[in-house]
């Protein structure tokens, strides 16, 4: 990256010595798990670009656009609904991060046994190393798992524009009288922060755009349903990724056009992997940049990922809100229908999601189940037990894993999934 | 000629190397500490010997595999295919290693059905036996033995390595009987080990593998606490590197 960003970051109180550590390490990884990959489709070169300026040129037009009078929303869950941060001519962006940051200074104020989203969330924060942070007007937690909830009461002592999300847990009419209640809440506090009233016309133009942005992507996910699959699970989890930074048009024509190109790819029976490579669907926690661990031992061990049921991925894209709702109230509910949906484990009972995980399977022929799971995080290492036993019941055999960010448990993983490839290879 | 097929297992303590024939008639079985340098170790072991072909497993075979350009296949699958040879109707495997073990439930054509591994930590494997032992003044071939000697169950409670070493200490300092530490650390491992194989496999006869089931002391509280038949293949440390020849050869 360009020498003139430094003076960028610098000016948003950035740690610059420890910010040029972690892209150092980023930037590697890239190379090595990414760049390494071979028969790429064409369009995945526009991510690419967008990765090589993730800290750069996307923090330059994000500063831009607040220069011209534009707030930037931070966010940490994709139960914080973008159509209204739009239709307040605000952008949202997701904060979550997948790398160990300043882990000794983390725990001063966090116990150990804290998930490692949480922690690496903190970790940017305390170390400075996260310009979407320090550009972000207000940053939203929600009351999701105990370790979010209780974490952003410290959080509040690090950031002076931390905003709370209540969030129901129960999928019930008070449920979602709650979720109504805090979108109309959260309405109010994104106009005041703004000086923009969301109007009908704004927010029908919101809505449209995010539902183009998740129709792309739905698009690309119907694509991966093809055999041999035309993109790696690497690339499809990264322009995934990229959704939670990118400007939502370009994103969106980024993700057609590579769909596109895709398309033909299939109709000329091209695919990344041979036909009968073993296809896996990974269920779990969400994975965040620069998280690709899993996904890059699953592919350099002989199978590909055919889908990820996570909230960076089908869990957080799935549905489109309906677009015909005239008045601001009517499009309201439709987008607290829409997101009331989203089977996140933080809900009890979460039925749902088995279905959908067996929907999945059915839908992706995969070949197995990895259940990733975060170490520490209760939800959804909860839910693995479970979900693996009602698979396992229809002979869909299932992985359970659990782990973190760190790399010390790079050599057992690996055994595991390859063993677990050889098990599931006919 | 295709007659010769190697399989070679590169454990973190050990190596077993193993040479079987198209008949998968053994031909020659050694093993080594895997020492400080395992790669060059592994060459030292198979210096001399002729194969056609050979197949690496363990925690070493990637390093193998780029060393030496040898095909790999995983622990699991290699124990898999080395007790079914000894065991045709093998539908479940116990192995316990030097540093990890592992617990494998198979379809009756052989197929893994379900595996887990506990490879975090020593606890609960040779390793940690071959501390215990050493705390207690036993080599490890006469420690099982001494287990075998005690007259009542004393509870040990911690299976990490380094409390349960305090705890040892503790008991001896107490005047404890050593038979009887002795089989309350064997109790200790093999509570840990049946917890794990009843996960993946609820019933029928284990195959026990890896260095620990030589010990007689085990396998006596293994069969006792399953309540299900133990079967051990004659020099059960060889099983992984076995099945890794055999596979080698082109087959289970
Ligand atoms: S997993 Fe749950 S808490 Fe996390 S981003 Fe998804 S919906 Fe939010
Ligand atoms: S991964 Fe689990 S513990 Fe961590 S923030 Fe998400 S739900 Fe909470």
């Amino acid at each position: 990256m360009s020498e003139d960003y430094r003076s960028m970051w610098a000016e948003l109180g950035m740690d610059l010595a420890g910010h040029d550590a972690l892209l150092g390490v980023l930037g590697k990884a890239y190379q090595d798990i990414y760049l390494f990959q071979k028969e790429r489709p064409e369009g995945m070169a526009y991510f690419d670009f967008v990765m090589s300026e993730v800290h750069g040129l996307r923090i330059k037009e994000l500063l831009d656009e607040k220069a011209a009078g534009r707030k930037i929303i931070g966010s940490y869950c994709v139960f914080v609904p973008e159509e209204i941060v739009l239709a307040a001519n605000a952008t949202l962006i997701g904060l979550c991060s997948g790398a160990d940051f300043a882990t000794e200074e983390v725990e001063k104020l966090l116990p150990r046994n804290t998930c490692a989203l949480i922690k690496s969330a903190f970790g940017f924060k305390i170390g400075k190393v996260c310009p979407y942070l320090e550009s972000a007007d207000m940053i939203v937690g929600e009351n999701t798992c105990d370790g979010k909830k209780k974490a952003y009461e410290s959080l509040g002592d690090l950031v002076d524009n931390l905003y709370v999300m209540d969030l129901p847990q129960v999928k019930s009419i008070n449920g979602r009288q709650l979720l109504k209640a805090e979108y109309l809440r959260f309405k109010t506090a994104v106009e005041d922060l703004t000086g923009v009233a969301i109007t009908a016309d704004s927010l029908r133009q919101a809505i449209r755009t995010v539902n183009a942005k998740r129709a792309a992507i739905h698009r690309l996910c119907a694509l991966r349903k093809a055999s041999p699959t035309p993109i790696s699970g690497l690339d499809a989890l990264l322009t995934n990724q990229v959704s939670f930074y990118d400007n939502p048009a370009r994103f969106t024509a980024s993700v057609n056009t590579i769909c596109d190109e895709l398309e033909q790819g299939i109709a000329d029976n091209i695919g990344v992997f041979p036909a009968g490579t073993p296809r896996i669907l990974i269920a779990g926690c969400p994975q965040a940049v620069p998280n690709w661990k899993l996904p890059m031992i699953v592919e350099s061990a002989g199978a590909v990922i055919v889908g990820e049921e996570s909230c960076v991925g089908e869990r957080g894209t799935r549905n489109l809100t309906v677009e015909s709702g005239q008045t601001i109230d009517e499009m309201l509910e439709a987008i607290v229908e829409r997101y009331f949906q989203v089977d996140c484990a933080i809900f009890t009972p979460n039925q749902e999601r088995l279905i959908h995980i067996e929907e999945m399977v059915a839908a992706y022929k995969a070949d197995g189940v990895i259940h990733y799971g975060l170490q520490f995080c209760q939800p959804y290492l909860m839910e693995s037990i479970p979900v693996e036993k009602a698979l396992e019941e229809m002979n869909i055999p299932c992985l359970r894993i659990e782990t973190d960010y760190s790399m010390e448990d790079m050599g057992q993983l690996k055994t595991r999934v390859e063993a677990f490839v050889e098990q599931i290879t006919s | 000629m295709r007659n010769r097929f190697a399989g070679i297992d590169i454990g973190s303590r050990t190596i077993e190397l193993v040479i079987v024939d198209v008949s998968g008639n053994i031909l020659l079985s050694r093993q080594s500490d895997t020492g400080f340098d395992p790669m060059a170790e592994a060459k030292r072991m198979t210096e001399g010997v002729a194969y056609d072909r050979i197949m690496a497993t363990g925690y070493g075979r990637n390093l193998y595999e780029i060393a030496f350009d040898a095909q790999t296949v995983t622990e699991i699958k290699a124990h898999a295919t080395g007790a079914r040879f000894y065991f045709p109707q093998a539908r479940a495997i116990l192995d316990i290693g030097g540093q990890d073990s592992k617990a494998v439930a198979l379809y009756e054509n052989g197929k893994v059905k379900k595996f887990e591994m506990n490879d975090r930590c020593a606890a609960g494997t040779g390793k940690f036996m071959e501390i215990m032992a050493r705390n207690l003044g036993y080599d490890i071939g006469r420690f099982g033995w001494a287990a075998l000697l005690a007259e009542k169950d004393l509870a040990i409670s911690s299976m990490c390595t380094v409390f349960a070493e305090s705890e040892v200490t503790s008991l001896i300092a107490r005047g404890e009987n050593r038979s009887e530490i002795s089989r309350g650390l064997h109790l200790s491992v093999i509570r840990r080990a049946v917890a794990m194989i009843q996960r993946v496999s609820s019933e029928g006869p284990i195959v026990f593998t890896g260095g620990v089931a030589n010990n007689p002391c085990m396998r006596a509280l293994l069969a006792e606490k399953l309540g299900r038949g133990i079967l051990v293949p004659e020099q059960p440390q060889f099983a992984g590197a076995l099945g890794a020849a055999l596979l080698a050869r082109g087959e289970g």
